[in-house]
């Protein structure tokens, strides 16, 4: 336990510090989103009609962005190898830093939609249930995106390669997501999509840093 | 006729030495790509003990570490402590072994206090005192007074010299130092030596690759390129072990 938040502290220290990099998945979610009502025109109906679904698209996107660095400066400088050396499970380490990923790229993510979401002219019905999906939602995308960040470690391109293996992953996240603020917003009941959200942030807690522990001690041999 | 005489020097039971861990290797073989690096190695490690590793560039030295170390999955032998299987407790393995690798693993924006007490909690998570065991390290190698500075200022020998720093401040009983005199100054070569003697003094290990001199005195040498094996041959003989295995 004090090894994970030791692994936790040390990873917002460094994001912190070098933040570029949260920063960045922000204003990548702000600026594309903002792209939407120049290509699509001021129409309000269409603007509400999309705003759902353009805000998870986006978020997937953004959040992919930062996935490549998250094991790949560990990687170089050395300290991948000592940390899959370290007297506890690998998928505790792992869970640290996937922790922290999320705190410093998917938290940012949540506190931006709802503002977003007024720039989309979205019914203000459906802020709750965007705010909670995400929620639910972001660190699920996180966690399924270490393994493939795992996975990638030393390809050449790996940035390329990880939207490939990852973003498939990603849709049913995706799919649920909108549909429960589409279900919001209209005004049907949309409590079963949030607990299918909760349902697959659960199962990819359980098997996401196993996986991604094993993916690792490939990488470092 | 003679009755045979007891004899006076009956031969006693040899006690165990008192820190009775053994660190052994038998028959280990890595393979690197394709190709077989080194095969049939065995060694043993005794409290106190060195092994010091010699030989030209790409002799397998730095495998053999990181094998040591549970990096890699040895092709063919095993390795042990006490007699368990290394590969049944890795995590275990982990507690008692430091690997200092070419990489020094020093963060760029963190402090060098900082970046040191990250790994003594990671190492031992039961360290009472994280500052205080992180300014023992430091006062070993004499930096004392680099505590606060970014890793990004650092020069290669002190990067260097905080990763040994890490020996002191997250003590363990097995050493695996791959080259750790590169880059070091002269002075530091020689705290880097009483560090050594200090600990298998206290009945540490120490397994040492290097180029360059060091006294490691009493230490068994590898020469690693007595080791290195025609791959043909050595692929028939594994292909053979694993034949005979699955059956």
């Amino acid at each position: 336990m004090n090894a994970l938040l030791a692994v936790i502290r040390r990873d917002l220290r460094l994001a912190l510090r070098q933040g570029s990099d949260s920063m960045m998945v922000v204003a990548f979610f702000v600026l594309t989103v903002v792209l939407f009502p120049f290509g699509v025109g001021p129409e309000s109906g269409i603007l509400e009609r999309v705003a759902a679904g353009v805000l998870w698209v986006t978020a997937l996107l953004a959040s992919m962005l930062s996935l490549d660095r998250l094991f790949q400066t560990d990687y170089e400088d050395g300290s991948l190898d000592l940390l899959t050396m370290a007297p506890m499970p690998l998928s505790v380490i792992v869970l640290g830093k996937v922790a922290a990923h999320w705190l410093t790229t998917g938290l940012p993510l949540i506190l931006a939609a709802p503002v977003l979401a007024v720039l989309l002219n979205m019914n203000s019905e459906g802020f709750g249930v965007l705010i909670a999906a995400m929620a639910v939602g972001t660190p699920t995308l996180s966690l399924i995106g270490a393994v493939g960040a795992a996975l990638v470690l030393g390809a050449r391109r790996g940035g390329v390669l990880l939207s490939l293996l990852v973003l498939p992953l990603y849709i049913p996240v995706l799919i649920f997501g909108v549909s429960a603020i589409d279900a919001a917003v209209m005004g049907f009941e949309y409590r079963a999509q949030l607990l299918i959200m909760g349902a697959m942030l659960l199962v990819s807690l359980a098997l996401c840093p196993w996986a991604t522990g094993a993916a690792l001690r490939q990488a470092v041999e | 006729m003679t009755v045979p005489e007891p004899s006076a020097t009956a031969p006693v039971a040899p006690i165990a030495p008192a820190a009775s861990s053994v660190f052994e290797g038998r028959g280990l073989t890595c393979i690197r790509g394709e190709r077989v690096v080194f095969a049939g190695l065995d060694f043993t490690l005794a409290p106190g003990e060195a092994l010091l590793l010699l030989g030209p560039n790409g002799s397998g030295k730095s495998s053999f570490l990181r094998l040591l170390a549970g990096l890699i999955r040895p092709a063919a032998g095993t390795l042990s402590w006490n007699g368990a299987p290394v590969r049944d407790d890795r995590e275990e393995h982990g507690a008692r072994s430091r690997y200092i690798g070419h990489l020094d693993a020093v963060k760029p924006v963190l402090s060098v206090a900082e970046n040191i007490a990250f790994w003594v909690r990671t190492w031992s998570p039961e360290t009472p005192d994280v500052p205080a065991a992180v300014q023992r390290g430091l006062g070993r190698f004499a930096i004392e007074r680099l505590s606060d500075v970014p890793g990004k200022m650092l020069s290669a020998g002190q990067k260097r010299r905080v990763n040994l720093a890490r020996l002191i401040a997250a003590p363990a009983p097995l050493w695996l130092l791959d080259e750790p005199t590169t880059a070091l100054d002269k002075a530091s070569i020689k705290v880097l030596e009483e560090a050594i003697a200090e600990h298998r003094a206290a009945g540490g290990m120490v397994a040492l690759s290097t180029h360059s001199e060091i006294a490691l005195p009493g230490a068994r040498t590898f020469h690693m390129d007595e080791f290195a094996v025609d791959s043909a041959s050595a692929w028939d003989a594994l292909d053979a072990e694993w034949e005979a295995a699955k059956t």
